[in-house]
């Protein structure tokens, strides 16, 4: 019984490991490109077109919506980075029914890195959209006092984002591991759909609030104008 | 440690690679499938809106043709009536003239029938009538009739005045036959010498005369030499009356002819006059 798949090691020379969590995620990266890959190599243009087109496109199509939704005005700028977001955690958490499968994002490096990937890209696309002097100025509006705080709002939201996964991830994966032992029929099968929409909902909330970062960091210069005006 | 360091940065790596990957293959390739056809879509609506219009276009074209249609069709119907109309008027018009003309011709074939009849009636009657007299009056007729016509010849011999008595010697003088005395019956003797004898008082002359039986003269007794005749018998008044009304009918049909459409009351008094 281990907490994290990281300490599942295959291979390991010096620093360089190859854990459970990294082989999942290329199986995981493996399983999504290869299904793109399959789907897409023939994409109908017509009204006529297959039932997994039909999905992969309800799925592309559900996330710009819900980016557009969040407010940010071109989804597709964003689709790559935050549809990988829900993608990959979704489909870790969907691969919980698969036997002795153990999701990523039940690793605290996982959703770590996920959460250091979205503290990089909020200011990238923040300072995209308004400039890195107008960015920036966000740190001490409204007051300069505001600075320590915006930052360790910054670093806390992170953390925040990276502990909420791993912690329903893992706990996910725990109680079904601990049910297993003590009630080894039903009850494991029951936590397993709750797990599968513990997943749904926890990729739909990191991925949201990553994009509602993004678009925070965004509609700042947009509010800006308008404050001057009035 | 919960937290492994190069696990953090493999993961990251996989997942910026993960990013690229999907955008390369998921993506792109379902954004651009997507906005493929809903430009065709958006293509085919904006031709089906062309088509739409233009199909009102022509549906209003048409309505406003059928309109136009529509009127004339009810001028020309209603031209053609009117024409229809007068043409009947005409027509029946012309019928009408071309019946009365029809029956003034009848009626004037039957006046004319009519007439013709009347006349044949006429011709006929008065054929039988003369007929019948002149049977009647050969029935009469005898030797005493005879006897006293003869005696009324020698009268009117011995009456004529100077003219004819000169006219009738010449006549007897250049005679180069004998004189012929027709008679109906055959004369007794003294009365053919009494005509003898009255003859040579007349004429002063010895005349050679002979006596000749003729039934045509129903009774009546008449000299003919070289063109002259005196005579005096019935078939002469016979024919005079019958000339005189056959001169009479010739009269009362000489205004018939004539009469125009309405002959009842212009022959009324031409009629009138005839039989006066």
């Amino acid at each position: 019984m281990h907490l994290s798949p990281d300490e599942l090691i295959f291979w390991q020379y010096g620093f360089f490991k190859l854990n459970a969590t990294i082989v999942y995620t290329w199986g995981l990266m493996l399983v999504l490109v290869m299904g793109a890959k399959l789907v897409t190599r023939k994409l109908s243009l017509d009204l006529q077109r297959s039932r997994w087109q039909n999905l992969l496109e309800i799925i592309v199509t559900v996330i710009v919506k819900q980016i557009e939704e969040v407010g940010l005005s071109e989804p597709r700028k964003y689709l790559g980075f935050l549809g990988t977001l829900f993608l990959f955690v979704a489909t870790a958490s969907l691969c919980t029914i698969i036997p002795y499968y153990e999701p990523p994002t039940g690793s605290l490096s996982t959703t770590a890195a996920l959460a250091l990937c979205v503290l990089i890209a909020v200011p990238l696309f923040g300072i995209e959209g308004q400039g890195l002097g107008a960015y920036l100025k966000t740190y001490i509006e409204p007051t300069f006092i505001m600075l320590p705080f915006n930052v360790i709002g910054e670093v806390s939201r992170t953390l925040a984002l990276a502990v909420r996964l791993f912690g329903n991830m893992m706990s996910g994966a725990m109680i079904i591991g601990i049910l297993l032992t003590i009630t080894p029929f039903i009850f494991p099968i029951v936590m397993t759909v709750l797990g599968l929409l513990t997943g749904m909902v926890q990729a739909y909330i990191f991925s949201i609030l990553a994009a509602v970062y993004i678009a925070a960091a965004m509609s700042t210069s947009k509010r800006r104008p308008a404050l001057n005006k009035n | 440690m919960l937290i492994d360091w190069f696990t953090v940065g493999a993961q990251t790596v996989n997942f910026l690679i993960l990013v690229w990957l999907l955008k390369r293959f998921l993506y792109r390739p379902i954004l651009h499938a997507i906005d493929e056809r809903e430009r065709r879509i958006a293509a085919e609506l904006a031709d089906a809106d062309a088509k739409k219009a233009e199909a009102q276009k022509e549906r209003d074209d048409f309505q406003h043709k059928n309109q136009i249609f529509d009127q004339q069709r009810a001028e020309l119907f209603g031209q053609v009536a009117s024409e229809a109309k007068a043409e009947r008027q005409r027509l029946l018009n012309a019928a009408r003239m071309a019946a009365e003309v029809l029956r003034d011709q009848c009626m004037e074939t039957l006046k004319n029938d009519a007439h013709n009849l009347n006349q044949a009636i006429s011709r006929q009657t008065q054929q039988e009538v003369f007929a019948i007299a002149r049977k009647v009056l050969g029935d009469l007729a005898s030797a005493s009739l005879e006897a006293q016509l003869g005696e009324m010849f020698v009268r009117r011999l011995r009456e004529l005045d100077g003219p004819a008595k000169t006219s009738l010697a010449e006549a007897l003088a250049v005679a180069s036959g004998p004189v012929i005395v027709r008679s109906a019956f055959e004369l007794p003797i003294p009365q053919c010498a009494a005509i003898r004898q009255t003859l040579n008082e007349a004429l002063a002359a010895e005349t050679d005369i002979r006596f000749e039986v003729s039934a045509d003269l129903i009774s009546g007794i008449e000299l003919v030499a070289n063109g002259w005749k005196v005579a005096w018998s019935i078939a002469d008044y016979v024919a005079e009356l019958e000339k005189n009304v056959g001169g009479l009918l010739e009269e009362q049909c000489k205004p018939k002819a004539r009469s125009e459409p309405k002959p009842v009351p212009a022959n009324a008094p031409a009629d009138a006059e005839a039989i006066k």
